[in-house]
């Protein structure tokens, strides 16, 4: 195994991990503070992508693009919230699921019906587009290490407006005790606006910034939202700290898994039953990896103190 | 005949003289599209049954009880892509894997509460999807087509005759929701009902209900499993796109639609659900448009279902 290899391996699992950091952290907000199951979070990733995308495509500019993004998924979040998700905070989870279930199939059908099926393409700037060499034979594509650049200032500017400031601080109170929270006299209602219209933007962040790598496509959040599900559940609900770390462990052992995983079997199977069992076992590696710590620990790595 | 009085009874016996008389019927009219499609409600009823008797009677959300479909569907598959199309291996190893994976995700599933069982349930579930996917040697993404289906071995039985593989599907169909039946109104559905409703009572009065919820869910996983087997029998194909997690919230949504905690809901959510969908389908092509607000539109405004909004209020619980 080659370190060259290695290394590029380990940038790969690590901007894997900042994407589902993306992701998880809008998801665990919204569980820890409204206990609300919402599926339609993958919905936010998709929908970020097409707004981003088409942004840049109409400006020229991916940077515009990515700017022009937030107040945009900021608007949409707010508007799923007060119009749909609002009635469901008194609901048990089996109406929550169904009704983000719901969403996501309209949300689908939409952008088929605006964007059409084909998904959309969103080149990147040229000065972007090349590859850059880190000492020792190693070369990486410039983009993403913006993107793993992008998602760590992301992780610092949410750890201080969670830690530092007097919404972060009401944001907490809500994620420990709701009730008590709202008893002191702060306005819930509004905090779960601003929290999910944070979670939208974030989850439309880490929809755009893939896509010059992937392409927008339909139904794109669906399967990192259920990689954003195993993360929060690792991490404990209602905890940034918990997601990043999280993050970033499933995205390294899903990546590493997926290109190591065989070399490894081959070290005790012999070569034709570990090229066959190799992409199997590591497609289910994160969530064995989820279901040992679930065993020991079922309230997560990182619960957020005081939640019952 | 007093039974029949309630309008919810009245429609679920209509819908079972519908799935009874279809094959005689439907060729006399010049339907026999119809035929294939109650074979097909009748197997995603099952599948609902059992889910009820979990997420209905025992309170647990499973979001990934489709899997248990994928599980019987590919035993099939994969044993007659070997060549071994016995009904008498098939059958009972589709079921006992069914049980025997439904005994691991439960169990490890089952040590956790609320949001955290929804998001395990459906993460396990994935998990075996991506297996699927990703077993190049059974058809990855395109499936698996089963050339035979499951022979029993003797001449006045072969489902590859219609009307067999039809009744088949119908008689499982009556003894699953019998299953439940029987099982809801026994000891074990009433420590079932009761923990639903207050587990820690339930526990302080010495009942583990842990073990009661496994073996529930060991059931509903065995029920499931046979649904499965029944559908790739009558597909005669099998995709992992028959446990991806879109299925596993359809089923949950057949369960509500048709009256959770009811008998018959989930066959009748079933059949109101598919044929919507039918009927959507050939109205426009992005007929998701409009189930997706209709789903909201339902837990929202009609949290009995079918058989709530059937039922007078002084008849229900």
């Amino acid at each position: 195994m080659d370190y060259v290899l290695l290394t590029e391996q380990v940038l790969n699992g690590f901007q894997l991990g900042i994407i589902l950091f993306l992701m998880a952290a809008g998801l665990t907000l919204v569980f820890g503070i409204m206990d609300l199951v919402n599926l339609a979070h993958g919905s936010m990733f998709m929908i970020g992508a097409f707004v981003g995308g088409t942004f840049a495509l109409l400006t020229g500019s991916f940077v515009l693009g990515v700017i022009l993004m937030v107040p945009a998924m900021l608007v949409i979040g707010v508007v799923v919230e007060m119009t749909t998700l609002r009635t469901l905070y008194p609901r048990d989870h089996l109406d929550q699921v169904l009704a983000t279930f719901g969403l996501i199939l309209f949300f689908n059908e939409a952008v088929r019906l605006i964007w059409g099926p084909e998904g959309l393409v969103v080149p990147l700037p040229d000065y972007l587009d090349g590859i850059v060499s880190l000492g020792f034979g190693i070369t990486y594509p410039v983009y993403r290490i913006v993107i793993i650049v992008i998602g760590l200032l992301v992780a610092f500017g949410l750890y201080l407006l969670v830690g530092k400031t007097r919404i972060g601080m009401l944001i907490r109170a809500g994620a420990s005790n709701r009730t008590m929270a709202g008893a002191l006299g702060v306005n819930i209602p509004k905090l779960f606006s601003i929290v999910f219209g944070i979670g939208a933007v974030l989850a439309g962040l880490a929809g755009l910034i893939i896509t010059p790598i992937t392409q927008a496509a339909i139904g794109m959040g669906e399967d990192v939202l259920i990689l954003a599900f195993v993360v929060i559940v690792i991490g404990g609900i209602g905890s940034i700290r918990g997601a990043f770390i999280a993050s970033i462990v499933t995205g390294l052992i899903d990546t590493l898994g997926r290109s190591f995983l065989d070399v490894l079997l081959l070290l005790f199977l012999p070569a034709n039953a570990a090229e066959s069992a190799g992409p199997a076992v590591s497609s289910m590696l994160i969530y064995i990896l989820m279901a040992a710590i679930l065993f020991f620990r079922p309230q997560g790595l990182f619960p957020p103190k005081g939640a019952q | 005949m007093n039974a029949l009085k309630n309008p919810a009874n009245m429609f679920t016996a209509v819908v079972m003289v519908i799935f009874a008389l279809t094959p005689f019927v439907a060729p006399a009219i010049g339907e026999t599209f119809y035929v294939t499609v109650f074979a097909r409600i009748m197997i995603w009823g099952i599948a609902a049954v059992s889910l009820n008797l979990i997420m209905g009677y025992g309170g647990l959300i499973s979001f990934g009880h489709a899997v248990y479909l994928g599980i019987g569907g590919y035993t099939v598959g994969i044993l007659a892509f070997h060549g071994v199309t016995n009904a008498w291996i098939q059958w009972p190893l589709a079921i006992g894997l069914s049980g025997l994976i439904a005994l691991i995700f439960g169990a490890i599933s089952l040590r956790t509460k609320g949001v955290y069982f929804i998001m395990i349930t459906l993460a396990l579930a994935q998990m075996i999807f991506f297996l699927s996917v990703s077993a190049e040697r059974y058809g990855s993404d395109d499936g698996l087509n089963i050339l035979a289906r499951s022979d029993f071995g003797v001449s006045f039985f072969s489902l590859e005759d219609k009307m067999t593989m039809y009744y088949t599907i119908f008689a499982f169909l009556v003894a699953s929701v019998l299953v439940s039946w029987r099982l809801v109104n026994s000891r074990f559905g009433n420590i079932m009902r009761a923990a639903k409703s207050n587990d820690a009572r339930v526990q302080s009065i010495g009942v583990a209900t842990y073990r009661y919820r496994l073996t529930a869910f060991v059931i509903a996983g065995i029920m499931c499993g046979i649904a499965g087997l029944l559908q790739a029998n009558f597909e005669r194909f099998v995709s992992p796109d028959m446990m991806n997690w879109p299925r596993s919230g359809e089923l949950i949504f057949m369960v509500v639609l048709g009256g959770m905690s009811t008998l018959f809901g989930p066959v009748t959510g079933a059949f109101v659900f598919l044929m919507l969908s039918e009927i959507l389908a050939g109205w426009t092509h992005h007929w998701h448009i409009i189930f997706g607000p209709f789903l909201v539109l339902v837990v929202l405004f009609a949290r009995g279902g079918i058989a709530g909004l059937l039922t007078p209020k002084s008849r229900r619980e």
